[in-house]
């Protein structure tokens, strides 16, 4: 997901630029809280290993090899503002050091590899926690669910930056489709890998994981696998969220979604003219009769995330509140 | 997804693009790869005139331009996918060998692959002639705050170390028998890897009090290197005002 | 009457899991002597020479340096005066150059540019080591490395040196090249080491330190001639034990123990 230089347009990397600037700068201010003088080697080491960790490949079928984004793997572990410093830190190096990524796409590159994996995953660990045992089990069965929903709103955050900045008439809902419908499957090597990784993490440093922090020995020495019922129903439902928002572009009668843009305000005789061709690139809603539809599915999926991302800093100023009044 | 071996991206030599101060190369990139992006498409002449500044670049600095295009193939996993556009793109379609596709697609696959090959020359030749350590000390002056250029510097130093720790733990078990083909069998290299976090973690620690014993109180003493010449300035800044003029002659041209 | 180098009273230690690492550690050093402190693994080494610069705090008992005793307030006049050296060289080598990382302590210090120069140029000559300089630290051979985290520690100009098994996974060749430095270096030195060859070359007098007490204390020579005290806790000399004639060990001896370190010199 390294976009090139010139992927998308000024305006969306100029916007997408200044986003990530000051997300990344309040991370970097609220990692120095939790860490004080341990930031820089912490974080540099754990950069690294995020770094080397995405160089390797892991098998996913016969032959077909992925590899790790760790956004969400890192906020669980170290807390979501470290952990999107420590994947920003992999994608700004990638792009500047090693041509990997745009310089001037790094606006966009940091939004959907870094600030939305680890915000957003770390949100939906919280979320995915509550229905989980408080167990070792139970951590590590959210952040595999969390993993792999992170990628997934990565793809989708990718392609509503398409939306807005598109350079090539490939409708929205073409890129939607595509990139969530691959990273619904992309997604589940991340949910595995990660899942596996924090077991591990568990198993001899359980005091590693940010995302265990509460748990006490008797509950992280329980490490019976979060009762597989649990696992699937919540694995199923997030699917079949995802599946409910992508098959849309499917359905011939477009009264299901018709219904969603009316119920979400986007549909009215004069809003279908006017949005148009203002503000999103005349190019991102060509090709699709519907544009209201298109752009339903993007209030929706840009909805989803900006509450997990949202949810994931709520969750962390939370976190440090209450582990003031421990200390 | 990246490579380990930064040093390898570094062509030892004295040339002027060698001597010149980091933080001028720094700024001169990052503005001249700005110009291009902002460089509309259709100047096709432009971004001829832009990549032929490069290449001179490359030739001052004595990088041969095999080098540049060993290194250039990282960009292909977008470059195929902006390949596939002008077969998946709508508008008015157009016949290239009995084939029927997007006019505009193939404009923007256009802009792509120019913008894209000239962000990547532009960085493997700053990297060329301007070591990693000194890069990174160059983007204070793009205002890039202190504690993060830092955090950057550490990963660098123990980059290396880190993915030949993860290497020996996949020889040992590759030579345990080894071999995942399938997504169910991932759960060793997740393990390790997990364990890798670990030795990461605890590495950071001792570094940590390494740098304590050494008198650290948490911020990094700044070791102020002298303010680069204005000379410098003059000829690293040459690019970037090529590439500006580009841009906007090519803007009001069309 | 001019303090001692090092004073260390009725320090005792545990671990915040509860562990005790320290059970009453007394220990005197005078200004200019070397002393080995020797024992099994786990017998609590590494915990007492990290206390030395105030790494660790002790839970009872006092550490005082140079008259100095460690505490909240003393904390940087004692980094100041102690130089630690690590056991992997790569944890101390963490600037991206050699010069940086030299110039680290005394740019923490406080001292000018002219003065940091200064100081990088002394630490490095001193350890025999001007060429490296301009070196990445990665690419260094572990002997390199060693004596580069030296100089990282010489800078500062301690009084007290203390070294963590500092011939460990070295060739014989430069483990004689370090033993040699580290007599030329005229300053207090606490070497805590597997190595008994060495503490017998370098050191007049040793502890021997088990389950987080010191077990025995006295001129090296002794204590390494009652080979019934070295296996008691576990240590054992590579060759037949010397006897007062003997003329200090010279030439090529086995180095520490294999596989008590994380990884091999790179």
């Amino acid at each position: 997901m390294h976009a090139p230089d010139g992927f998308l347009n000024a305006g969306t990397a100029v916007a997408t630029g200044a986003v990530s600037v000051g997300t990344v700068g309040m991370a970097l201010r609220q990692g120095r809280h939790r860490l004080s003088d341990r930031q820089i080697p912490l974080a540099g080491m754990t950069a690294a290993f995020v770094f080397a960790a995405q160089m390797f490949n892991f098998p996913v079928a016969a032959g077909t090899t992925g590899h790790l984004l760790g956004g969400a793997l890192a906020a669980i572990l170290l807390g979501p503002h470290i952990g999107a410093v420590v994947v920003t830190v992999v994608v700004v190096v990638q792009a500047l050091i090693f041509a990997d990524g745009g310089i001037t796409a790094l606006g966009y590159n940091v939004i959907n590899m870094a600030i939305v994996p680890a915000y957003g995953g770390y949100g939906l660990f919280v979320l995915f926690r509550r229905v989980m045992p408080r167990s070792s089990g139970g951590v590590v069965g959210a952040t595999g669910l969390a993993a792999w929903a992170s990628v997934v709103l990565a793809a989708m955050a990718f392609s509503i930056e398409w939306l807005f900045g598109a350079t090539a008439p490939v409708s929205f809902a073409q890129v939607f489709g595509a990139m969530v419908g691959v990273h619904l499957l992309i997604g589940i090597g991340e949910g595995v890998l990660s899942g596996l990784a924090v077991a591990a993490v568990l198993a001899s440093r359980p005091d590693l994981v940010y995302g265990a922090r509460d748990l006490d020995r008797s509950e992280i020495a329980n490490r019976r696998p979060a009762g597989m019922r649990v696992f699937a129903i919540g694995a199923f439902a997030s699917a079949l969220f995802f599946a409910a928002i992508v098959s849309q572009f499917a359905v011939d009668n477009p009264d299901g979604l018709e219904r969603v843009a009316e119920d979400t305000g986007f549909a009215s005789s004069g809003a279908e003219h006017a949005l148009g061709g203002s503000i999103f690139a005349d190019y991102a809603t060509a090709g699709i009769g519907n544009e209201t539809a298109s752009l339903a599915v993007a209030g929706v999926a840009g909805t989803l995330i900006v509450l997990a991302v949202g949810w994931g800093v709520f969750a962390a100023v939370r976190d440090r509140r209450s582990d003031a009044m421990r200390a | 997804m990246g490579i380990g071996h930064a040093h390898a991206l570094y062509l030892h030599g004295h040339s002027r693009i060698h001597r010149l101060a980091p933080p001028t190369k720094v700024v001169a990139a990052f503005i001249f790869v700005v110009a291009v992006a902002v460089t509309p498409r259709e100047a096709i002449w432009g971004f001829g005139v832009d990549a032929g500044a490069l290449l001179g670049i490359a030739a001052v600095g004595r990088i041969p331009p095999r080098f540049v295009a060993a290194r250039l193939p990282v960009i292909l996993p977008f470059i195929t996918f902006a390949f596939l556009i002008p077969f998946i793109a709508s508008g008015e379609q157009v016949e290239i060998l009995g084939v029927s596709v997007s006019q505009e697609g193939l404009w923007a696959t256009w802009n792509i692959v120019a913008k894209a090959t000239l962000g990547a020359m532009t960085s493997i030749i700053l990297v060329a002639t301007t070591e990693v350590p000194d890069i990174l000390k160059g983007m204070s002056t793009l205002r890039v705050p202190a504690v993060f250029i830092s955090i950057a510097a550490f990963m660098m130093r123990y980059l290396e170390l880190v993915v030949d720790e993860l290497n020996r733990m996949r020889m040992a078990m590759a030579a345990r028998g080894y071999d995942p083909r399938w997504l169910w069998q991932v759960k060793p290299i997740a393990t390790s890897s997990g364990a890798l976090f670990v030795r990461s973690y605890e590495r950071g620690e001792r570094v940590h009090a390494a740098m304590l014993s050494r008198g650290f109180t948490g911020t990094m003493p700044t070791i102020d290197d002298a303010a680069p010449a204005p000379n410098d300035w003059a000829v690293a800044l040459a690019l970037p005002a090529l590439g500006i003029a580009v841009a906007v002659a090519a803007m009001v041209g069309t | 009457m001019t303090a001692r180098a090092v004073e260390v009273a009725g320090v005792r230690y545990a671990y915040p899991d509860g562990k005790q690492a320290l059970n009453g550690i007394d220990l005197s050093v005078d200004a200019g002597e070397r002393v080995a402190i020797l024992g099994p693994n786990g017998a609590g080494k590494t915990t007492l020479a990290l206390h030395l610069n105030g790494l660790y705090r002790v839970t009872e008992g006092s550490i005082s340096i140079g008259g100095l005793t460690i505490d909240d307030a003393t904390l940087r006049e004692v980094r100041r005066r102690v130089g630690l050296v690590f056991q992997d060289a790569n944890d101390q080598l963490f600037m991206p150059t050699i010069r940086e990382d030299v110039a680290f302590g005394p740019a923490n210090m406080g001292l000018t540019a002219r003065e940091i120069e200064a100081r990088v140029a002394q630490a490095l000559a001193s350890v025999d080591a001007a060429d490296l300089i301009g070196r990445v630290p990665h690419h260094l051979s572990g002997g390199e490395k060693r004596k580069a985290a030296l100089a990282t520690v010489l800078a500062m100009q301690p009084d007290l040196l203390v070294l963590d098994e500092p011939t460990s996974g070295l060739d014989p060749a430069t483990r004689r090249e370090l033993i040699e430095l580290l007599t030329t270096i005229d300053v207090t030195q606490l070497i805590v080491t597997h190595d008994l060859p060495l503490a017998y070359d370098l050191c007049p007098r040793s502890v021997i330190m088990d389950g987080g007490r010191i077990v025995a204390a006295g001129p090296t020579r002794e204590l390494l001639a009652d080979a019934a005290l070295l296996a008691r806790h576990r240590l054992e000399m590579p060759f037949p034990p010397p006897d007062a004639t003997l003329p200090p060990s010279s030439g090529t001896s086995p180095t520490g123990e294999a596989g008590d370190r994380v990884d091999g010199e790179r």
